[in-house]
């Protein structure tokens, strides 16, 4: 186990309807587009959008999973990478100018402080599927596929691992990523993550 | 010899990656390096003693992460200590004969400062002073403070050295490959922060190779009056057969590095991925280069947590709009602790173009230290101009003074001595640009000549201060010009000499001049264009001022500071044309689902027109038959469309802003009359829990249905809660929570609400909440969406009346 690395994304683009859905709208909602076209054109230059990254072992001890880093019992972990003898840490951050932009819209409009809110959640999503493409080709060099992302909350997997995975990862210094005491993270449009990388079945 | 002294005439060697080393030595991923120092001291010893043998003056203790908040006291402790010895252990094993020091390593705390983060900018200070008090007590010779992303837990740490010793500082900022912190920084801004506390020398560490930081490495040089310090990465790191390898060679680096040392840097070292052998290659090559004096580079400035606003190119407007005098919404928001009005203010005069905000919010019966410090906060938090800070109390300037990400401006002191005792030592320890007005225990003086003698004597106390001229500008104070037909001559002469004869900077509050005249505007901007054709510097001003503002550009233009006139041009096309007539006509409204014009702009979230059209209502109609027959039924109709799910969450925050901007045309009509008496709702968000558009909402709705909402904000303390409650005596009390975590937060509070406010009706909501979460955790409703809040306010308004 090694090695954390980091790179940098030019901001993906979100598609509209995703950002409205992350949003609270469901189904046609007409009068949005002006604004969230201003929305997308004010963040557009605001995002940094950075992940750092480590590939880790995973071993099996019974129903216990080691990968190095992390040892867990939870199930659900367990399940997601059957079949994966290593998988790649990750933390995904937008940076804190959009969590500012948020701040500044909070009093004067919150439907742009909700919009920006979405487009973030949007993009960090993007941004994880980049990298994860970026994996899975090189995965596929070798005759390996991914497994489905899988954070720290999801299924039995307890939300007290994100300290793990900042104890391995050190998202402070390499991408601007910090944990708080309630296991928050700021700024707050970010993503940790674990991806097994398995053999094609 | 002190370190500094040597600095003065030597390039000084610092040492290169210690994480690097020790990984190679075995430690794991994961595992606290400063542990090894009591672990494996030996291997901590060998990479000080290799630095040291390859040439280095100074090495820093493996104390990156040596803080209170990863470590127990005990730990921490027996950690500095053995760090400390291993140090001076490998300077005593080392045959090398060059002057060796050990720099107590300093490194950030790895967590976010409120408001975006959950760590208190005191419990940061308090976190490193521990730190650096046990350097002290086992004996190290500097303070290395280093690879900090963020400026104001930067703040936090030099500010926790210069309290707790009196040892040299070095700071050092990692940057990205955009010239910026990851906070946003660029190093003019760093440098006046960091100067401005008494940093003994600045500069930048990690990130990237030292060609990659060159950019970055000038701009240090151009602003910096105090040594520039550089450590590199060797480069990026990469893998090859699962080893990490850096890509650029001592060789290579040494020669990059030493190119920037003859530009004039005059510390040098390694970060991540360099070697004592990238020491060793560096300090030979090095060896042959005479070293760059430094300069005092004189500049005026003031900085933001992202860039510095300098004073010697173009005049600096500093809008003078958050200040409650003459301004009857202001004071009354002050009273009620509400922040909106600030930060809307802050906004608005952004907007305008201002370059520095002035904050003023003294108000005899307010606990101003407090209220000072919270806007302060509240500003920095989402803008990015200077802030100028103004009251005449030293503790609530100190308390102010100390939160400030960056270096502010300082309004104000003057003549007297009581003022400049008061003063000076805050100007001295946080750093800040002082305004200095002209008067002294005699009052103002008539003649310019006579102020700017006062100005001397400012100056000269300034200097036993340590407070370089460069940090002070002065105002030579604009009288009313309607009591006294010189007031504005001889200000204006007082204008010219502070710049000519003193060679100081000059600002002036314009608006003075012209008080009990008619058509101010014409009077403030003519005196102004007067002022900056003597030289002003700066103006404190009315930015929504057309007059004071067409002044500014067209003077830039005239005074060869505007290139092809470009500002001039944006600014003069983008002024209103003649105002359009308004279009309230019957038939646009055709096609309409709502009953009325000003219905459709609400339900369509229309805000200008919404706006438009209760101004032109209200010229005909009672402000209240508006509200009840057109602004309720617009929103009835779009909260209940939001409820049977046809009106999707951001349509309805669209209307509720359109109804907003129209209560406000009402409000701005009605000012002076008394306004009905509204049912107290107090709203937050929990406390370790920094997510609030869910409490935001439901504020801007509660605010619509006539509420009055005391909105404490995010990460918000039980005890807050309950003062806020108590001192409104609300009956409603709305908490949110986001994360599981931050749940047990809310039933804390719900339990210190039950203790001290029992009258009030709790709800609850947030995305992890269920009705049976409420009820475990004593809530009186859960609330599930910002509509439901909003009925279940108005069941309890009713029932409290």
């Amino acid at each position: 186990m090694g090695v954390v690395l980091v790179r940098e994304y030019a901001t993906p683009s979100v598609a509209r309807a995703e950002v409205l859905r992350y949003a609270g709208v469901c189904g046609d909602a007409p009068g949005l587009d002006r604004i969230l076209d201003a929305c997308l054109v004010e963040v557009a230059d605001r995002l940094h959008c950075r992940v750092c990254y480590c590939e880790v072992p995973v071993t099996r001890y019974a129903a216990l999973l080691d990968l190095g880093f992390l040892q867990t019992c939870s199930a659900s972990l367990a399940k997601n990478l059957t079949g994966c003898t290593r998988a790649v840490a990750f933390a995904a951050t937008l940076g804190l100018e959009l969590d500012r932009l948020i701040a500044r819209y909070a009093t004067l409009s919150p439907t742009k402080a909700l919009l920006l809110q979405a487009i973030g959640a949007a993009t960090v999503e993007a941004v994880c599927d980049a990298f994860a493409r970026e994996l899975a080709e090189d995965a596929a060099k070798m005759g390996c596929v991914l497994r489905p992302r899988f954070s720290p909350g999801y299924g039995d997997l307890p939300l007290e691992t994100q300290r793990a995975f900042f104890a391995l990862l050190d998202p402070p210094r390499r991408i601007g990523l910090t944990l708080n005491e309630s296991l928050l993270m700021s700024p707050t449009k970010s993503v940790t993550a674990l991806i097994g990388i398995g053999a094609r079945d | 010899m002190k370190i500094t002294d040597f600095l003065k005439q030597n390039i000084l060697y610092l040492d290169g990656g210690m994480g690097t080393l020790l990984q190679e030595a075995g430690l794991a991923p994961g595992e606290l390096p400063e542990r090894w120092n009591l672990t494996h001291a030996a291997q901590v010893r060998a990479v000080h003693r290799a630095y040291f043998d390859a040439g280095s003056h100074v090495v820093s203790t493996n104390t990156f992460g040596a803080n209170a908040l990863k470590f127990s006291d005990a730990e921490l402790e027996a950690i500095v200590k053995a760090a400390v010895e291993n140090a001076r252990a490998a300077a005593a094993e080392s045959h090398a004969t060059q002057p060796k020091w050990v720099a107590l390593d300093i490194g950030p705390t790895g967590r976010m400062l409120r408001p975006y983060g959950d760590l208190d900018f005191e419990d940061a200070v308090a976190a490193f002073a521990k730190t650096v008090r046990l350097g002290v007590r086992y004996g190290v010779d500097l303070i290395f403070i280093e690879t900090m992303n963020d400026s104001y837990e930067t703040k936090a740490a030099l500010l926790a050295a210069k309290e707790s010793c009196d040892l040299p500082v070095f700071v050092s900022n990692a940057y990205g490959a955009d010239g910026k912190l990851m906070t946003g920084a660029d190093p003019a801004a760093m440098v006046a922060l960091l100067e401005g506390m008494g940093a003994d020398a600045v500069g930048v560490n990690c990130s990237l190779g030292p060609a990659a930081l060159r950019g970055v490495v000038e701009q240090y040089l151009q602003c910096a009056s105090v040594p520039v310090l550089l450590k590199p990465n060797a480069g990026l790191p990469r893998v090859t057969d699962g080893k990490t390898v850096y890509d650029v060679t001592p060789t290579v680096f040494a020669d990059e590095v030493c190119d920037l040392v003859r530009c004039g840097v005059r510390a040098v070292g390694g970060c991540c991925g360099t070697t004592p052998a990238h020491i060793a290659v560096l300090r030979a090559r090095g060896a042959s280069i005479a070293p760059v004096p430094i300069e005092k580079k004189q500049i005026t400035c003031v900085s933001s947590y992202t860039h510095a606003v300098v004073f010697d190119k173009a005049p600096v407007l500093i809008g003078e709009r958050i200040n409650p005098t003459g301004k009857k919404r202001f004071k009354e928001a002050l009273r009620a602790g509400d922040m909106d009005y600030v930060r809307a203010e802050g906004l608005s005069q952004e907007e305008r173009g201002v370059h520095v905000l002035d904050v003023n919010v003294g108000l005899p019966e307010i606990d101003e230290v407090r209220m000072l410090t919270d806007a302060v906060c509240e500003l920095q938090a989402i803008l990015d101009l200077p802030l100028q800070i103004d009251t005449s109390d030293p503790v609530a300037m100190e308390a102010a003074l100390r939160r400030y990400n960056g270096k502010a401006m300082i309004n104000s002191v003057n003549g007297k001595q009581e003022s400049m005792d008061a003063v000076f030592p805050l100007a001295k320890k946080y750093g800040g640009l002082v305004v200095a007005l002209t008067l002294d225990e005699s009052g103002i003086p008539p003649r310019a000549e006579e102020r700017v003698e006062i100005a001397r004597r400012i100056l000269a106390e300034a200097a036993k201060h340590g407070i370089d001229k460069k940090d002070l500008i002065f105002d030579p104070l604009a009288l009313t010009v309607s009591a006294d037909p010189a007031a504005a001559v001889e200000t204006l002469r007082a204008v010219r000499m502070i710049r000519t004869e003193l060679g100081c900077h000059a600002s002036l509050g314009v608006s003075n001049v012209s008080f009990g005249l008619p058509a101010r505007d014409a009077v403030n901007s003519t005196f102004f264009a007067l002022a900056l054709g003597e030289g002003l510097s700066a103006a404190i001003m009315n930015p929504y001022s057309a007059e004071m503002m067409k002044t500014y550009f067209a003077y830039r233009v005239l005074a060869a500071q505007d290139e092809n006139c470009t500002d001039y041009v944006a600014f003069a096309t983008a002024q209103p044309q003649a105002a359009a007539p308004v279009q309230v006509a019957a038939s646009a409204a055709a096609g309409m689902e709502f009953g009325s014009e000003l219905q459709h702009a609400i339900g369509k979230g229309l805000k200008d027109r919404a706006a438009l059209l209760t101004s032109s209502l209200l010229q005909t109609v009672a402000p209240l038959t508006v509200i009840q027959d057109e602004i309720i039924p617009a929103l009835n109709a779009v909260g209940e469309g939001f409820e049977k799910k046809s009106v999707y969450l951001p349509q309805l925050l669209m209307s509720a802003e359109a109804a907003k901007a129209a209560f406000e045309q009402i409000r701005s009509q009605m000012q002076g009359a008394a306004e009905p008496s509204r049912c107290a709702v107090v709203i937050a968000t929990v406390r370790g829990d920094i997510h609030d558009i869910g409490k935001n909402i439901v504020k801007l709705l509660l605010e619509n249905y006539g509420f009055a909402v005391t909105d404490l904000g995010r990460d918000v303390a039980p005890e807050r809660v309950v003062e806020a409650v108590v001192c409104t005596h609300a009956p409603l009390v709305g908490l949110s929570a986001l994360m599981t975590t931050t749940v047990p937060a809310m039933e804390q509070t719900v339990r210190a609400l039950r203790a001290q406010a029992p009258w009030c009706k709790i709800m609850v909501g947030g995305a992890v909440l269920t009705k049976e979460y409420a009820d475990a955790i004593g809530a009186d409703h859960y609330a599930h969406d910002a509509m439901g809040a909003v009925r279940y306010a108005e069941q309890i308004a009713k029932e409290s009346t």
